[in-house]
């Protein structure tokens, strides 16, 4: 089933002043599709969305909804379903008041009215809350009806901007599944921004990875974690760590490098990676084998942590540079020297994006 | 001594010139005018019953009631817009309009009251513009009516009704009209639907600051109304200074105040006052 219709923005562009918040950026979201826009504050993807939704006039460029030019609509023409960040409820305003909000402004007979707002809060698992006062609610809920409110209008697009920021940590993965549920259900397309790497994985058909007004890269989660175009895209997407270093020599999709103070690191070459220089080799941590001194580097644990399932251990090579790998729990924790090691095939070769903001990420 | 035991005598030390102040020079006075209200030859309420049994008086007082009605009306109007454009203004533009809404507030009520005059007299310059222009034969009567004591109390109200209504206005969240936007409605429902009844707590307080001004103005229904505009205030002043009946003017007073205190209560149980005259 899929209700939704497709949305594509072609040279879409804005400036603020002298800030280039979004460069000239095409994109095309197919009808149905749970599209995210993953990245830090300020690489214009709630530019971008909000370009979508009407709320923000580009520059340049222009949007087109199931082909259709809606460039010059305001938002109130475009038929679109927006989920803020605080929610934007009428605070004065009843449950079924804020769910039938839009049903009015439609002109819809009251009967009709009735009986949508009823299915919407079902679908939300709201049933008999609709005469409740929002500040009644909890943050979970408000969130519930923000969602009922966008969607009972049968929006073309769904537009959510970052709609689990408030939530505390164990409501969000519950949250994340329940959206992931009711996109199954509604099929609508739609347009999902947030920061949050996880919400990304969880949740998208495809994840546009987006920095400094552009989006860096496009694909699905596995895409994007196994083949990340540049050192960025390889450092917001799952935990990693690089090797920064001089590119030696790429050879039938193999590259090798030379990482100061270590040697020679091998791995699986990006693309375009002919002709650079400086580099990154991306392992992951789930890559890294840890033994009792055998082959393979020598490090030491500084750290250890345990997560249940997992066991994170931070490594120290001998050229300073800290590793982070993890390993079942209930293998243990190798005591005394250590050496790691990983297979070639598994590590990435990849273009080091400058300048990074990766900060030291935890396990 | 306890924590909360020194803070709640921090509390009254704080608060205490304030209170003796008023003690002495607003609680004592209005308990020996009160004093005076009920000390009457002819019986402690004998001057009320004469007040409120006399049509000429209750005359003065639906007067004023009706004066401070449509004047608070008036303001309202007038403020609803000036407040939304100061919300709108960014910068210097926004200082530049703020200082306008402030100015009044800075020019005695007398010499506006006389400026009003000035302006409106029968050689005054509206008479004058108008003559020249020949759209009158003979000068209007402009002055010491019920149209130039509404000129002259709403423009020194005012600034008490965009206040308020501005405060509300800034506390609204502007995502939610966007929400509107987003979800088809026409900014004509956008308004009366989310941001009329978002800001209505500004409007409420507004409301009720300037009718409790106008009820009691005197200075200017004084000096811009005819005889047959004759308000409590007044009343009461020619009562004192004319008539020598304290008695009578201080039961007057009571009546006011009583209609104030009972305005209050009622408009209280609609609107939590305290939050709507406060911006957060």
């Amino acid at each position: 089933m899929s209700a939704g219709r497709s949305v594509a923005f072609a040279g879409i562009a804005r400036s603020f002043g002298a800030v280039q918040a979004l460069r000239p950026t095409d994109l095309a979201v197919a009808a149905g599709e749970f599209l995210t826009l993953l990245g830090p504050s300020g690489s214009g993807k709630t530019t971008l969305l909000n370009i979508a939704a009407g709320y923000i006039a580009p520059s340049a460029g222009r949007v087109l909804i199931d082909g259709r030019d809606v460039t010059a609509l305001p938002a109130r023409q475009r038929n679109i379903g927006m989920v803020f960040q605080n929610y934007a409820l009428f605070p004065h305003l009843t449950v079924a008041g804020n769910v039938a909000y839009g049903l009015k402004a439609r002109g819809r007979p009251a009967d009709e009215i009735a009986r949508r707002i009823g299915d919407a809060l079902a679908l939300v698992q709201l049933d008999g809350l609709g005469e409740r006062a929002i500040s009644a609610l909890s943050g979970g809920q408000q969130q519930r009806v923000a969602l009922a409110r966008a969607l009972v209008i049968e929006p073309d697009v769904l537009l959510m901007d970052e709609p689990l920021g408030a939530l505390d940590r164990q409501l969000r993965k519950h949250v994340q599944l329940e959206i992931r549920r009711l996109h199954r259900e509604h099929g609508r397309t739609t347009i999902y921004v947030t920061h949050d790497q996880e919400e990304a994985l969880v949740m998208s058909d495809r994840i546009g990875v987006m920095r400094d007004g552009r989006i860096a890269q496009l694909g699905t989660a596995r895409e994007l974690y196994e083949n990340p175009i540049d050192s960025f895209v390889a450092s917001f997407l799952g935990e990693s760590n690089l090797l920064d270093g001089r590119l030696i020599s790429v050879n039938h999709g193999r590259a090798r490098l030379d990482v100061p103070g270590l040697g020679v690191v091998e791995g699986v070459a990006a693309d375009g990676l002919e002709g650079m220089s400086d580099v990154a080799a991306l392992v992951r941590p789930e890559d890294v084998a840890v033994e009792p001194a055998r082959g393979g580097w020598p490090a030491r644990i500084e750290e250890v942590v345990y997560l249940g399932d997992l066991t994170a251990l931070k490594v120290r090579l001998a050229n300073g540079q800290d590793i982070w790998c993890r390993r079942h729990a209930r293998l243990g924790v190798p005591a005394g020297a250590v050496t790691i090691g990983w297979e070639a095939a598994a590590i990435r070769i990849l273009p080091r994006s400058q300048p990074t903001k990766t900060e030291e990420r935890t396990p | 001594m306890s924590l909360t035991a020194r803070g709640h005598l921090a509390t009254a030390l704080l608060l205490l010139p304030a209170l003796l102040f008023i003690a002495v020079w607003f609680v004592t006075p209005l308990a020996q005018l009160f004093q005076l209200s009920v000390s009457d030859k002819a019986g402690p309420f004998a001057p009320y019953a004469q007040l409120l049994g006399s049509e000429v008086y209750r005359r003065v007082f639906v007067n004023t009631l009706w004066l401070a009605l449509t004047v608070t009306a008036i303001s309202i109007l007038l403020a609803y817009p000036t407040a939304y454009v100061l919300t709108r203004l960014k910068g210097w533009w926004w200082t530049l309009a703020f200082y306008c809404v402030l100015f009044p507030f800075w020019i005695s009520v007398l010499i506006r009251t006389f400026a009003w005059m000035l302006l409106l007299e029968k050689n005054g310059p509206i008479n004058r513009v108008l003559l020249e222009l020949g759209a009158i034969d003979r000068p209007l009567e402009l002055l010491f009516n019920a149209g130039s004591v509404h000129i002259g109390m709403v423009h020194v109200l005012l600034p008490y009704a965009v206040l308020p209504i501005y405060a509300a206005m800034i506390r609204v969240d502007h995502r939610l009209l966007l929400a509107s936007d987003g979800l088809g409605a026409a900014p004509l429902m956008t308004f009366l639907r989310i941001y009329l009844p978002l800001t209505m707590p500004g409007v409420t307080a507004a409301a009720v600051f300037v009718f409790l001004l106008a009820l009691g103005f005197f200075i200017t229904p004084a000096l811009l109304g005819g005889v047959s505009a004759i308000t409590v205030a007044m009343l009461i002043e020619q009562l004192v200074n004319e008539r020598l009946v304290w008695s009578l003017a201080g039961a007057a007073s009571f009546i006011l105040l009583a209609v104030i205190f009972a305005l209050l209560a009622l408009a209280a149980r609609f609107v939590p006052l305290g939050q709507a005259l406060v911006a957060r």
